[in-house]
């Protein structure tokens, strides 16, 4: 194969992208994994792009309407999930239907071609800029020192969220930032991914590590890896078969996750189950 | 040692939470450990109480070892950005041994049984060297053996440590022989209070449950 492609600035911002994008989206997978999330991150990230368009057809920039939306959609669904002595599917269900319907107006309304609006629905890693790259360094720092930093918090609040309370942690503080940097991963990697793809590199990723292991600190490497190997493989299938980037991204990423589950020691977890109550036996990684 | 007995609906749960603040104070006065509580239960405060929440299913996949989670209870008391030390692994390892779960420190949570993880959430609030052990049914949905061994552990932590505990149930006959006191409530209000012998009478208990769960209650307290 021919990898003077890789010569080129479009194809390095584009690699640079795959690593920022996939660090910070599969990080933040981890939490939408482990505590249940995955609706509520689904209805953010496409609040995240009815704002991107909502900011394209006022005018200003894209960017700022996703993040703007990202946040107040956490805000909104945050107490939600919050109350716990219902089902919040349903309110989700809806606050998701009035973004995508948001997104098709704002899309409707755009004047001339649509050429934007498409870009931030499928996405296009080959033609991220330099600041868009800036923002995603950015973002996936803090991510990474967020991490990093309040690991122990973060793992008592997946755990549970009233015991991580009941210990003296600040364990809503804690849930609704990890809500709000759900919003701004999304918005930084809307360009590069696409707001209609952007959650599955965020839930493939994790899932798939969830699969594999026991053990957080580990979950999080593993889902990094995952994330950084779909953005890569995809990128290199696109590029070789001449396909659309973000959904060839995504398509390597829901492979990755079918292949963990196949091998996934966690199948047997209902055997294992049984062999514990009935004494010591194989300790697991 | 108190514990805190009545229907479901009674509001005991509701009682107990508002000690540590998870529950919300619509009205009256909460006072814990010297604190007059207003709005919620402050941080400090709640590291300093231990708190035992009823069973709940954990997901056999969860990524937490049965070490971390007793870990878990130092973290309210080592506060944001430090991690544990030696003195706080020694303290979680002789937790372990103390409810006797160190050979599976290293499982994962979710693939211990009910009673296993009752133990374990039982070394977790410990781990905090609480001044106040709260319990929420430690012993439902456990079967028979289960029970009988939570409860000795719960009473021998109590006898050893004299650890103020406040514990809600539904077993009169375990309360009644563990229990220094207990508070009998219905309707969200205290029905009776004082010694197992002075609150468990047939009279009182008829009261409160209506006559519907006598049958139940007496052979308990049998």
């Amino acid at each position: 194969m021919d990898l003077s492609i890789l010569s080129y600035q479009f194809m390095q911002n584009a690699i640079l992208a795959g690593l920022l994008g996939g660090v910070a989206c599969s990080l933040i997978g981890v939490f939408v994994v482990t505590m249940n999330l995955s609706f509520i991150g689904v209805a953010i990230s496409h609040a995240a792009f009815a704002g991107a368009l909502c900011g394209a057809w006022l005018g200003f920039n894209p960017l700022a309407g996703a993040f703007l939306f990202s946040l107040v959609a956490a805000a909104v669904i945050g107490p939600l999930a919050d109350r716990g002595e219902f089902n919040p599917d349903t309110p989700i269900g809806i606050i998701f239907s009035v973004t995508m319907g948001m997104a098709f107006l704002f899309m409707g309304l755009l004047p001339g071609p649509k050429t934007q609006a498409l870009e931030l629905l499928w996405g296009s890693i080959l033609t991220v800029n330099d600041r868009d790259l800036l923002l995603l360094a950015i973002v996936a720092a803090v991510v990474v020192s967020l991490v990093v930093l309040f690991f122990k918090e973060i793992q008592a609040v997946i755990f549970h969220r009233e015991v991580a309370l009941a210990v003296g942690i600040p364990a809503s503080l804690i849930f609704y930032g990890l809500l709000f940097l759900t919003g701004s991963v999304i918005t930084a990697s809307l360009r590069s991914i696409g707001g209609l793809l952007i959650f599955n590199l965020i839930l493939n990723p994790a899932a798939a590590a969830y699969q594999l292991t026991y053990n957080l600190p580990l979950m999080f490497v593993l889902s990094s890896f995952f994330g950084v190997l779909s953005t890569w493989v995809g990128l290199f299938l696109s590029c070789l078969f001449d396909l659309p980037s973000g959904a060839t991204i995504v398509i390597v990423s829901a492979v990755i996750f079918v292949i963990a589950a196949s091998f996934s020691p966690k199948r047997k977890v209902k055997k294992w189950r049984e062999e514990v109550s009935a004494g010591p036996g194989k300790v697991l990684f | 040692m108190v514990g805190i007995i009545g229907p479901n609906g009674a509001g005991k749960t509701t009682l107990l939470t508002l000690v540590n603040g998870l529950g919300k104070l619509l009205q009256g006065r909460v006072e814990v450990l010297g604190y007059s509580l207003q709005k919620g239960c402050p941080a400090f405060l709640r590291r300093r109480i231990g708190y035992v929440p009823q069973i709940q299913n954990i997901d056999p996949r969860m990524p937490v070892s049965v070490r971390e989670v007793v870990m878990m209870g130092r973290y309210g008391r080592l506060g944001l950005l430090r991690r544990p030390g030696p003195a706080d692994r020694r303290v979680v390892d002789s937790m372990l041994q103390l409810v006797g779960m160190s050979h599976l420190a290293s499982r994962p949570i979710g693939h211990l049984s009910g009673g296993e993880q009752q133990r374990v959430a039982i070394a977790r609030a410990l781990a905090q060297e609480p001044e106040i052990l709260l319990l929420d049914e430690p012993t439902a949905a456990l079967d028979r053996r289960a029970r009988v061994e939570i409860m000795t552990l719960v009473s021998e932590i109590h006898r050893s440590r004299h650890l103020t505990t406040l514990m809600v149930t539904h077993e009169l006959k375990t309360a009644a022989a563990v229990c220094d006191r207990l508070i009998l409530m219905k309707e969200g209000r205290i029905w009776a209070q004082g010694t197992p012998a002075e609150v468990l009478r047939e009279e009182v208990l008829d009261l409160l449950f209506g006559g519907e769960n006598m049958m139940e209650n007496a052979i308990a307290l049998q």
